[in-house]
């Protein structure tokens, strides 16, 4: 059962409000294999990011089972198998950017010359060599955010987990952000959880698109995305791509309740 | 008021006297008043910082501690602490107790849900979590508190010798001195206090400036 990344079976989360019960997540079942790239999209409220949490073990569910590389999400925390990217860059101000990324190393215990290559390396990874001594507020909010992504590269976990990274940022650098992040994926071979709102976001990204619907919170449809990995920004103009993006569309359309 | 002229001359008059007042009334009284007093209030936060319980119950203690009038406490830590500087540092500490608490344990509530979570991601301790996140998020509170607590040591030791000191300090001078009509001596205590009030601030506000440099009220105005 281990070969998975992530594995959902009936999984569900509710919490009372003075309403009555909310059902945030409802019946999940997904099976993530270890190197996907998986897209997860829907309206707000649909569950996408409380998923990315229960698998971060930062949301608890009510019910049902979750597994990530075949432990519970909390030893999977312990055994720090993820890296998570928050809606935003969420650097410390009063750290430079290089000590942004080692803060995973410092609390993980790696020692000084160990820390300082990985710092290096990932803050290479993400085109932001150069930049070790600026910090956070000297910087625009594109390279917060790869500063972000190198802090959750830079000790290697196998599952990277991303909540909207990119969805403050304007679209000429998320379309940059995008290209660089689908590079890293296919050098790293990393297993990837993306939540996001845009269509042509997911289609370029995903290996594998789950469309949620709100109200319940729940899975509608999961769609194949069969584009070649080598995948060009102008693979958006192409016919295939704009097939998948309709398919994409029309699910989410059949999930309905998107007025908001 | 004696002309500004005759002020100077106390100066010139009564400079060893008037160190001698400085010494006793700030470094020993209200300085070591100060570092003990906010020491407490840093330290009691962070013990507390994680119990709700305990956050909720010391605070109005707190309060309780620092509505009590000066005027009523420092006769009374003159009995228990004698006539020396220790009794006034009793009276500081009582000031600056509550002010550098209440501060504090605001402060370290201070770091956002996300900056939390990312550490909870990292599987970090709660004292590393402490050190790397809610401590230096804290300091901007801390330094209001350290601040606000600089000029009340200052008062508070220049009161607590009207109820009872050695033969100086600024606080005794100034009433023994007012009793004699020496008006000009008075001036110039009233001078010296100032003066030591403001260059402790000062001091205060440009450590705050070093080490909350990344705050948004400070970084702005250097950059400019």
């Amino acid at each position: 059962m281990s070969e998975h990344a992530i594995s959902a079976v009936d999984l569900g989360l509710e919490f009372p409000t003075r309403d009555g019960k909310i059902e945030a997540l409802q019946q999940i079942n997904l099976e993530v294999e270890s190197g996907e790239f998986i897209a997860l999209i829907g309206p707000s409220g649909c569950g996408k990011t409380t998923f990315l949490r229960i698998v971060a073990a930062l949301e608890k569910p009510t019910s049902g089972v979750i597994r990530v590389n075949g432990l519970s999400p909390e030893e999977a925390r312990k055994a720090r198998s993820y890296g998570y990217v928050f809606q935003a860059a969420g650097l410390y101000p009063w750290r430079s950017i290089a000590a942004n990324v080692r803060l995973p190393l410092e609390v993980m215990g790696f020692d000084r010359r160990e820390r300082d290559d990985r710092v290096r390396h990932a803050l290479d990874l993400v085109g932001l060599s150069g930049f070790e001594k600026q910090f956070p507020w000297q910087l625009s909010g594109g390279m917060q955010q790869r500063a972000s992504i190198a802090r959750a590269l830079c000790f290697d976990a196998d599952i990277l987990l991303m909540d909207e990274p990119f969805g403050a940022l304007d679209e000429i650098v998320r379309d940059h952000l995008n290209e660089q992040l689908l590079a890293l994926w296919q050098k790293t071979g990393k297993t990837v959880g993306f939540v996001t709102h845009s269509i042509p976001e997911a289609v370029y990204l995903a290996s594998r698109i789950v469309v949620m619907s709100p109200r319940p919170g729940r899975i509608t449809a999961v769609i194949e995305n069969d584009l070649p990995t080598e995948r060009p920004l102008e693979i958006r103009d192409s016919s295939e791509f704009i097939a998948i993006a309709q398919k994409v569309r029309h699910a989410l359309r059949a999930g309905g309740d998107a007025h908001d | 008021m004696p002309a500004p002229s005759v002020i100077i001359g106390a100066f010139a008059g009564n400079g060893a006297m008037l160190w001698g007042d400085l010494v006793q009334t700030f470094f020993k009284g209200a300085l070591s008043g100060y570092v003990i007093g906010c020491s407490a209030g840093i330290l009691t936060a962070i013990l507390i910082h994680r119990s709700l319980f305990l956050r909720r119950g010391l605070l109005p203690v707190g309060n309780f501690l620092a509505a009590l009038p000066i005027v009523g406490t420092a006769p009374i830590f003159v009995m228990w602490f004698g006539f020396g500087w220790q009794s006034k540092a009793a009276v500081v500490i009582a000031m600056v107790y509550f002010p550098m608490l209440i501060n504090m344990v605001e402060g370290l509530s201070s770091s956002d849900a996300m900056q939390r979570d990312l550490m909870k991601t990292y599987a970090a301790s709660y004292w590393q979590t402490m050190f790397k996140l809610t401590l230096p998020a804290a300091m901007p509170f801390a330094f209001n508190g350290l601040k606000i607590c600089t000029t009340l040591s200052l008062i508070g030791a220049i009161v607590a010798e009207f109820f009872g000191s050695p033969t100086l300090g600024i606080g005794f001078r100034i009433s023994t001195e007012v009793g004699r009509l020496a008006l000009d001596v008075v001036w110039a205590e009233i001078i010296v206090a100032a003066v030591t009030g403001t260059v402790f601030y000062g001091l205060v506000a440009a450590s705050e400036r070093g080490v909350t440099f990344w705050h948004p009220s400070i970084r702005g105005r250097s950059a400019s």
